[in-house]
């Protein structure tokens, strides 16, 4: 499924095409899987293309962000079950640090902290990803998500909690 | 569990995610230095930003962005080598960029309006210039001068960074009453003395000075501004 030789205007390829690694992050956060990303990515982008005459042009990295969000959430791989994920979605290398014992020890605390925010509730994972990764402030994650602002910070705290009393957890 | 600071949690969340004004921020500032649970609170969630903001950031796969072609753009606005009259809409256009070859205004002004809004004004918040210039330090490649002007009527509230054509720039914060300044600083070279200009409602005053180009940009009174500028050039 590509979209290939897809011919879009230099307005829509000025607003939306520098925000591809944005949706693509946002939609593997959410999905788990970068295969299911990249489908959700592309029909969001023929999306964006049917709606572009909609867009105000005043934000369009969030309005962007908020079709994939819902693209991901509509999507088959959106609709299953986190059991039935795959463990390996997220797997990281170790860099090519000099020190291969300290970038295992890397490579450990990084795996340990995508997988704590990959088993966050769904509704806490994607505002913690939209501030923490995107770094949009709440006004836009209240946008992207279509919560107010209020339930953006509480959700934010929620995620944060949990992630600090799992790493607790990990060191003890 | 009752917790008597659970009032100030969402407060040290919003301010370590830069969304609270200034005068929470202050006022936040001097409840963490008396409570311990909430100064740890700030460090933990602090903590645990930076180690989010350090996972590896995936790329796009190039194949999604490789799947368009951009149709040839149309008829430009202002041809570059275009008609005498043109030629004289763009040279009015630049009446405001003898100083450098880009007028970076429209974008700073734009700047300072994004910076209106709450917590977006200071990243740093001191009224205190060996708080606020060793902040840059690693956030930007230069060290802009900061110092307070209270004394003439301009007290240094802080500062942050800001974006201008994609590269970070140094933002300072003063105030004059209760209007804020936006001072921008970045590098340059040769002098220029203070140009005043208006763009969507809010003044300017631009300069070159050691080393430095300034913009200072607010809704105080032009005449404010190069007061403000006259300051800084004469150190």
């Amino acid at each position: 499924m590509t979209i290939g030789g897809q011919i879009v205007s230099a307005k829509f390829a000025d607003a939306i095409l520098p925000h591809l690694d944005a949706a693509f992050r946002l939609a593997r956060w959410l999905l788990r899987d970068p295969v299911a990303a990249e489908d959700v990515v592309q029909d969001a982008l023929v999306r964006a293309m049917t709606y572009f005459d909609q867009f105000r042009g005043e934000n369009p990295r969030a309005w962007l962000l908020q079709i994939v969000r819902n693209t991901a959430w509509t999507s088959r791989a959106g609709g299953k079950r986190l059991d039935q994920l795959d463990d390996d979605a997220h797997s990281t290398l170790a860099s090519d640090a000099p020190d291969p014992e300290a970038a295992l020890v890397q490579a450990e605390a990084t795996q340990t902290l995508t997988d704590a925010i990959a088993r966050l509730p769904t509704d806490l994972r994607e505002c913690l990803v939209l501030r923490e990764i995107e770094e949009l402030p709440y006004r836009d994650i209240a946008i992207v998500v279509g919560v107010p602002i209020g339930t953006v910070m509480s959700r934010l705290f929620r995620a944060r909690k949990l992630l600090l009393a799992g790493a607790e957890e990990n060191s003890n | 569990m009752t917790d008597p600071c659970a009032d100030w949690e969402l407060l040290i969340q919003a301010d370590c995610d830069g969304e609270l004004d200034i005068v929470a921020t202050a006022r936040l500032a001097r409840h963490v230095e008396t409570c311990p649970a909430c100064a740890r609170l700030q460090s933990q969630l602090h903590g645990l930003s930076q180690r989010i903001r350090d996972l590896p950031r995936d790329a796009a796969p190039s194949r999604l962005a490789a799947g368009f072609r951009v149709a040839p753009p149309r008829r430009r606005f202002v041809p570059v080598f275009g008609s005498f009259a043109a030629g004289l809409a763009l040279a009015a256009s630049l009446m405001l960029m003898v100083t450098t070859g880009a007028d970076p205004s429209a974008e700073l002004v734009a700047g300072h309006i994004r910076a209106l809004q709450p917590g977006h004004l200071t990243d740093v918040v001191s009224t205190d210039q060996h708080t606020v210039k060793p902040w840059f330090d690693g956030r930007i490649d230069y060290a802009p001068d900061v110092r307070d002007f209270a004394s003439a009527g301009f007290p240094l509230v802080g500062g942050r960074l800001d974006y201008m054509n994609g590269r970070p720039v140094a933002a300072l914060v003063y105030r004059r009453a209760q209007h804020p300044i936006n001072l921008f600083v970045w590098p340059a070279s040769g002098d220029a003395s203070p140009i005043a200009g208006t763009t969507k409602g809010y003044n300017f005053v631009r300069w070159k000075s050691a080393g430095m180009e300034y913009v200072a940009v607010s809704d105080v009174e032009i005449a404010e501004l190069q007061a403000m500028a006259r300051l800084m050039i004469a150190k």
